[in-house]
């Protein structure tokens, strides 16, 4: 596991600045409801946290304030030891969030590169058209090194299967990702091969030393990829555990409350 | 040649699996309706090059509208004002050289107004979040009436000799201006649309929204531009109407809505946003303009042309239209 830490991202070394995103004493409130009460967690560089917790607990919540989609109405979001805060999605992207959404947010028409490039296309020459053989030649690079399955770079997207498009999105986080990628139930469309192949995927950008939070409704899954798993259960947050010091019995206890 | 390049060459072919035959109606459809004129209208001169080269003058305006309208439909948008532009920028340009009689007065008030028409749409379509149908379809009918009441239902003769020139009658190298127009045009639609990142923005926001929004693709700007490129180039073809005719009236424009969009389908460009064909929209005009050509040489009647033309345009777009919805 020596290659971790060569290939490690800046500032992911110990202390306060190791820690790609620390959130504390996260409140969200809608109106009169509240979604989310006191949620706390830090993630930390080359590990994957699941977030697992029934319908309605609040997990797209938690992820819409990471992703800059929604503002905490209180506490506090830190990246790299930093206080920031997000105006909308982009923002938060621009700062270092990439998010793999549960519906992909892929353009069907186009072909991969341009979604590996989507909203930050290269260009060439004065004219500033864009350099399609360029991103097209970094993508395939990409792909090949991940290992991932497509026809081609220049594939359409609509061309592809589930389980490949999944594995574009995921590609793209991991081009573009500083330090910390988001998942929303990245498999949950996906067939049990190409969950694997995903999986095989996620775990592979924990190497590049990325910190993966991934919302997950499969508790084999979370044992299978996760270093740690925290649990919501309406709005509250229970707690967060070590895989390899926890139980599916008592996680399961966590989630349900029995 | 590095490894990627050459994996990439290797794995491409796949790609021509599965030959789309919708995709390129436009171009069947071209050939068959181009046969068809020249072996039953040839006698009546549908092939002398004096009457193809009047088929491409009297596109040129549809050309120019279909270029605007391929990125409008491409971002998912649409525009209905076009052909009520087409008049009123026709009319302040006139207007406007009969009272300066300076060329560039004339063609910037009514370039002027077309863009201003656009602001408007794009301003209603992402402030106010109403339909582009809808938002359009109320403009057509202000633009339409404000057309009206410019000059009261005069037409008003165009007599500048360099607007003339530039917009009509004139040409390049022995080119006929209007041809030229088109060309320009379409070469740089197709580029803006295929090399620009602001094509690249406008297909990603007809194609799927929440991606655009989320990858930092302003969709609000997106939309007023289309729709502002599409209310500039229907005042430029007002432009060269006015300077094809040496006059504007209200009543320019007025059929050319049905034609644009029909042109722009048939080249097959996604009504649905997400797809958008230059080249297409280009053959599709030409088509329009070919069958409004035979037609008239066919020696149909006004009614019947039109009922024709209808019944033409609802077969093509019906071949052309059949997306696979996955």
């Amino acid at each position: 596991m020596s290659t971790v830490i060569e290939e490690s991202v800046p500032g992911a070394g110990p202390g306060a600045g190791g820690v790609p995103l620390q959130l504390s004493n996260i409140r969200k409130q809608f109106g009169g409801v509240v979604a989310i009460e006191r949620f706390d967690l830090e993630l930390r560089a080359g590990e994957i946290v699941a977030l697992v917790g029934d319908n309605g607990a609040g997990k797209s919540t938690l992820v819409k304030i990471i992703s800059g989609v929604y503002q905490p109405s209180e506490g506090e979001l830190r990246m790299h030891g930093r206080p920031v805060s997000f105006r909308d999605a982009s923002d938060a992207r621009r700062q270092g969030v990439e998010v793999v959404y549960q519906d992909l947010a892929l353009v069907d028409s186009q072909p991969v590169y341009m979604n590996m490039f989507l909203g930050r296309e290269l260009t060439r020459g004065p004219l500033r058209l864009l350099d399609r053989r360029r991103m097209a030649r970094e993508t395939q690079e990409l792909v090949d090194r991940l290992d991932v399955r497509i026809p081609s770079a220049k594939a359409t997207i609509r061309e592809l299967s589930g389980g490949q498009r999944q594995a574009v999105a995921i590609c793209r986080a991991t081009h573009w990702a500083s330090s910390l990628v988001l998942m929303d139930e990245p498999t949950a469309a996906l067939g049990v091969a190409e969950t694997a192949k995903v999986e095989e995927l996620i775990m592979r950008l924990r190497e590049r030393g990325a910190a993966v939070l991934v919302v997950s409704h499969n508790l084999d899954q979370v044992f299978r990829i996760a270093d740690r798993v925290t649990v919501l259960r309406r709005g509250r947050h229970i707690g967060t555990r070590d895989i390899a010091a926890t139980t599916r019995n008592e996680i399961v206890s966590m989630i349900t409350g029995a | 040649m590095t490894q990627a390049d050459a994996a990439l060459k290797a794995r491409s072919g796949p790609r021509l699996r599965g030959f789309n035959w919708r995709e390129y109606v436009v171009y069947i459809g071209f050939v068959v309706v181009f046969l068809f004129f020249a072996v039953t209208q040839g006698a009546n001169g549908f092939l002398t090059t004096t009457n193809l080269t009047n088929i491409v003058i009297q596109t040129a305006p549809i050309t120019v509208m279909a270029v605007g309208l391929v990125f409008v439909l491409s971002a998912g948008e649409i525009d209905l004002s076009i052909g009520s532009v087409v008049a009123l920028s026709a009319l302040i340009a006139a207007v406007t050289l009969r009272a300066t009689d300076n060329m560039l007065y004339g063609a910037a008030a009514g370039l002027g107004a077309g863009a201003l028409v656009g602001l408007v749409n794009g301003l209603f379509v992402t402030l106010v979040r109403l339909p582009s149908f809808l938002v359009t379809l109320a403009t057509m009918g202000a633009v339409a009436g404000l057309a009206r009441e410019v000059t009261g239902l005069q037409s008003v003769p165009v007599a500048n000799d360099a607007f003339l020139s530039l917009f009509g009658q004139g040409d390049v190298f022995g080119i006929p201006g209007l041809v030229v127009w088109s060309i320009a045009a379409v070469v740089v639609g197709y580029v803006v649309l295929r090399q620009t990142r602001y094509g690249a923005h406008t297909l990603a926001v007809g194609d799927n929204i929440g991606a655009a929004r989320v990858s930092g693709i302003k969709v609000a700007r997106v939309k007023i531009m289309v729709l502002m490129g599409s209310a500039m180039c229907a005042a430029l073809a007002g432009l060269l109407y006015a300077g094809r005719l040496q006059g504007a009236r209200y009543t320019l424009g007025e059929a050319d809505l049905m034609t644009v969009i029909a042109a722009v389908i048939v080249g097959g460009t996604s009504l649905f946003g997400g797809k958008g064909s230059i080249v297409g929209a280009l053959l599709g005009s030409l088509l329009m303009g070919m069958l409004n050509n035979g037609l008239i040489l066919a020696g149909l009647s006004v009614s019947q042309q039109m009922m024709a033309r209808g019944a033409i345009i609802l077969i093509a777009v019906s071949l052309s239209l059949r997306e696979k919805r996955s």
